[in-house]
């Protein structure tokens, strides 16, 4: 800390774009849905554990949607288990993100063909940000993943008229 | 108490009951009428030379609508006498219905509801036969032959479409994902 009130200097002002602000305590406490689905949950643990320490990105799993900032889908996604995944997600307030975690949470995986139990991708339920491939991924992958999360966040912008520049850039490409 | 010493126990007790015997299978497998299946789960629990108090397994095989029959297998074991037995009933496919062994063994109500929810095998007299494991408003017994899947659950597609992927990703292209 002793840097920081050098420069700062006495007035303790810093002087900054809103946006960044928001942005950056946004992407400093990501906290994740305490949930898990199948075995990518165990890496997802381990991840949260004192091993990898999910702790030091601000990432805190909380055991309510209604304080979670992204929900982590660790794990093979039933069709049963499908309703109860779009009803959680809804009961996220916003700005809410998902992670998808591993091959089965992204397409399907091993059960692609044959699981007639298994949601073809979570995200024909639910959007998706982030996708973090692997069966399972590793704790490497996850925090890959969610750094890209904190990435995405560090881009976006609560002021800018995003949806209006996305048509008028469309209708810019169409003339 | 040895497989044939069972065996003959059996068929002294309910003779025609007993329809014959399976040495390929481990353990070796005594085949018994479907009526009578309840009776000879408590008379081998009851007894106390025989005394098995543990049903290990209990599961519904569906031989296909070719043989156009099903089976229940029973895996018994005996903790204190060290034993094990297996019992196996054929069931008509079309109307697979037998009686619960619930009340014998506790294990057997879940193991119950499991063959009902994958095969839709029928027990009479269990106290509470729903599927176990799919969602109450699922269409169908997957493990039976021939099964198809239904096409939408809730809105979601159940089976996966090639075509979701658009074409202008060269790794999802339908001829590719064939030539795999």
């Amino acid at each position: 800390m002793g840097l920081h009130d050098h420069k700062f200097g006495e007035g303790g002002i810093v002087i900054t774009k809103l946006d960044d602000v928001l942005n950056w305590a946004r992407l400093s406490s990501i906290w994740p849905m305490g949930f898990g689905l199948a075995c990518c949950a165990m890496e997802f643990f381990s991840t949260a554990a004192s091993g990898y320490d999910l702790d030091r990105f601000g990432v805190l799993p909380r055991a309510s949607p209604r304080q979670s900032d992204v929900m982590i889908i660790s794990g093979t996604v039933t069709f049963k288990m499908g309703d109860r995944v779009r009803r959680l997600y809804e009961q996220m307030s916003e700005p809410r993100y998902v992670i998808s975690m591993g091959s089965c949470a992204n397409c399907g995986g091993p059960y692609w063909e044959h699981g007639y139990h298994v949601v073809k991708g979570v995200d024909k339920i639910i959007p998706v940000d982030i996708y973090v491939p692997g069966c399972p991924p590793r704790p490497e992958a996850l925090i890959g993943g969610i750094m890209k999360l904190q990435e995405k966040i560090r881009r976006e912008s609560s002021m800018k008229p995003e949806a209006l520049e996305k048509i008028l850039a469309k209708r810019k490409k169409l003339a | 108490m040895e497989f044939q010493e069972i065996k003959d126990l059996l068929t002294k007790q309910f003779g025609d009951a007993v329809l014959g015997e399976d040495l390929n299978a481990s353990p070796n497998a005594i085949l018994i009428d479907r009526k009578k299946i309840t009776d000879v789960c408590d008379f081998l629990f009851r007894r106390k030379e025989t005394y098995f108090d543990q049903l290990s397994c209990l599961t519904g095989i569906d031989n296909g609508p070719e043989a156009n029959s099903m089976e229940v297998v029973y895996n018994l074991y005996s903790i204190p006498r060290g034993h094990h037995l297996m019992l196996k009933v054929t069931i008509d496919r079309k109307k697979p219905v037998i009686d619960s062994v619930q009340h014998i063994w506790r294990t057997a109500d879940w193991h119950e509801r499991e063959a009902y929810d994958l095969l839709g095998i029928q027990f009479k007299n269990h106290p509470d036969l729903r599927r176990i494991l799919l969602p109450k408003d699922w269409e169908g017994y997957p493990l039976r032959k021939d099964y198809e899947e239904q096409e939408k659950y809730h809105g979601m597609n159940v089976k996966y479409d090639r075509d979701q992927y658009p074409d202008d990703i060269p790794q999802f292209k339908k001829q590719d994902a064939d030539s795999v």
